[in-house]
């Protein structure tokens, strides 16, 4: 279910005419007050969440996973465990919901549609010459084609920061809308911004904008290769920047926080950031999804422990 | 006229990969002497203090089993160098813990510290003893070496606070595993000294845990839990030995079932050190040695 750009563009329609309205309107957008932000994160992550609840929470964490390789020694024997696991988190209890997706590098899309066949996990394929972004669009718009060719259900672009940081967002925005026209009508779009390398929260929220005012699908913190990815704050900070927007322009768009999010215990964090923040329609993995490896282990750790009792440990899952 | 000097309280705290954390459930109780004086509050641990100990010894479990038999050895020695510099403390605990004179208890921490320094010569030692070259008929190799298990839970000795500690804990180490210790329920006191006599040697942290409370309340989820490898029963009564090996046998963890010990002074024998190992066997061919040096 692609979101429709047209209608978001429609609502604000003078904003994205030039560069210099973009300008005008991203720099317009209300400061960022980073110590609130930051206060009103980490309040929320205190919430108990325990017993059903917690149940819950780890079931829907598990079918929010967006289940990540992206190395450069991904052969297609690891992709194919990968999707295994996605399908049947854990092969010793089938009541494990499945994961929402597998998220690959483009030319292991075919490998991965294959090995998630008849299951409801879809394929992602990263692109636009992931995850650094520096090269030249049509470079980009073929590396987008070809994943979508091999079936990508979703592609994850990245944003040109050396383009955003100098302040040419109308090139920014046109390379979203250009990633967005080669995706075509089957594919969703998730853009990451690279909150990391954003230096300030006026950025990412600016970012934010900018890439929802391009039609983007989902908006993603990290690529999860630099040192800062996905964090409760900016996380928040994206969320209500969604709000806003559907506020605006009736037009809803997912989060995907991505990178450092280990724990069951960080997992249910951010899902309390969404339930208080935009609340319950984004608590579906069409909506909200966490890019993540090692997450999913530990939440199947946990899972065990509250079926069976007994504390579980890494024997217990596999090796990734 | 001299003003009486107000006296500094200790607080024990426990001891969970390498820092001194309170309990995680907030709770104390009280840890009296041989006659019911009162003499500390001490942390009564929860399970989930249980689990952090096992992540904590986990985590350690790699670098300490990986790192060579001589150098455990020293790390070994040098606990006991700094139990010795801290000898009057634990004279000072064990008597109270345990209601013995002043000479009785120095008699005790002496014995201690020696078992440490014994247990320290054994780490590069048991290898020869217990693995060695197999005879086969075939052009190859047969070694059999000993490895560790990996994380130990330890129940601590109810009676024997500081030496029967220090003899179930220190071959679980010496021998390349992680320990997490469960301290006498009633004298905890000189197993939680002894925490800040590993934590300034070099035992790398996690390495041991200590945990003190109840008994029955951690080593229960600590019997239970999937990621230990083995348990010693040493301090565990009849029933719950019992309770702990049944829920022990869930992920067929090796169990040290409770001995009688009427003497801990006496020398221990290898059989503790024995326990928590296990035997690697391995097939390495052989040839003549080509011009190369190698017959590959």
């Amino acid at each position: 279910m692609p979101t429709n750009a047209p209608s978001a563009a429609h609502a604000l329609a003078d904003v994205t005419a030039s560069d210099s309205s973009l300008r005008r309107f991203l720099h317009g957008l209300p400061g960022v007050d980073a110590v609130g932000l930051e206060a009103r994160a980490a309040s929320l992550g205190t919430r108990s969440i325990k017993t059903t609840a917690k149940a819950y929470a780890i079931d829907l964490a598990i079918s929010m996973v967006d289940l990540t390789t992206l190395e450069g020694a991904d052969t297609p024997g690891k992709v194919r465990a990968l999707g295994a696991k996605a399908v049947h988190p854990d092969p010793t209890d089938r009541t494990t919901p499945a994961t929402a997706a597998v998220c690959v590098y483009p030319d292991m899309v075919a490998a991965a549609k294959e090995a998630v066949a008849g299951s409801s996990v879809k394929v992602a394929s990263v692109a636009t010459s992931f995850p650094a972004g520096r090269a030249a669009l049509d470079v980009k718009l073929s590396d987008v084609r070809d994943a979508v060719a091999a079936g990508a259900d979703e592609i994850d672009m990245v944003i040109d920061r050396g383009a955003f940081l100098a302040g040419r967002y109308a090139k920014v925005y046109d390379e979203i809308v250009a990633v967005r026209e080669a995706c075509g009508t089957g594919a969703r779009l998730k853009v990451i911004f690279e909150t990391g390398e954003l230096s300030t929260y006026d950025n990412i929220r600016r970012a934010s904008w900018l890439g929802m005012l391009a039609g983007a699908d989902f908006i993603k913190t990290s690529t999860g290769k630099v040192a800062v990815n996905a964090t409760p704050a900016n996380t928040l900070l994206m969320l209500e920047a969604v709000r806003d927007f559907r506020a605006q322009t009736g037009v809803q768009v997912g989060v995907k926080p991505a990178g450092g999010i280990r724990t069951s215990k960080d997992a249910i964090k951010f899902l309390v950031l969404v339930n208080e923040t935009v609340g319950e329609d984004w608590l579906d993995n069409h909506w909200f999804r966490f890019g993540a490896s090692s997450l999913l282990n530990d939440l199947l750790m946990q899972r065990q422990k509250l079926a069976t009792g007994r504390y579980s440990g890494p024997d217990y899952v596999t090796v990734d | 006229m001299s003003d009486a000097r107000l006296s500094v309280f200790k607080t024990y705290k426990l001891y969970v990969g390498g820092k001194f954390p309170r309990s995680e459930s907030g709770r104390v109780y009280e840890v009296t002497d041989a006659k019911g004086k009162w003499l500390a509050n001490a942390p009564l641990s929860s399970r989930k203090d249980a689990r952090d100990a096992v992540v904590a010894a986990r985590k350690a479990f790699g670098g300490w089993a990986g790192a060579t038999a001589y150098n455990r050895g020293q790390v070994l020695y040098r606990v006991a160098e700094m139990l010795e510099g801290r000898r009057a403390q634990f004279v000072h605990e064990v008597a109270d813990a345990e209601g013995l004179s002043k000479s009785k208890a120095a008699e005790q921490v002496d014995a201690t510290i020696d078992r440490w320094v014994w247990y320290a010569g054994w780490t590069d030692k048991i290898a020869q003893v217990i693995g060695g070259g197999n005879p086969v008929a075939g052009p190859y190799f047969n070694l059999s070496s000993p490895e560790p298990t990996g994380v130990v839970a330890v129940v601590a000795p109810q009676e024997s606070s500081f030496l029967g500690l220090v003899s179930v804990l220190a071959p679980v180490i010496a021998t390349g595993n992680t320990a997490v210790v469960v301290t006498s329920e009633k004298s905890p006191l000189p197993a939680l000294s002894l925490a800040e006599v590993l934590a300034t040697s070099d035992v790398p942290g996690g390495v041991v845990n200590v945990l003190s409370g109840v008994t029955a309340e951690i080593a229960t989820p600590l019997a239970a839990h999937q990621d230990v490898n083995a348990i010693d029963l040493a301090g565990a009564d009849e029933v719950l030995a019992k309770e702990l090996e049944i829920a022990a046998a869930d992920n067929l963890k090796r169990v040290l079932r409770p001995q009688p010990v009427d003497d801990w002074s006496a020398t221990p024998g290898i059989d503790r050190m024995t326990a928590f190992l296990e035997t690697k066997t391995v097939w390495h061919p052989t040839g003549s040695l080509g011009a190369s040096g190698s017959s590959y």
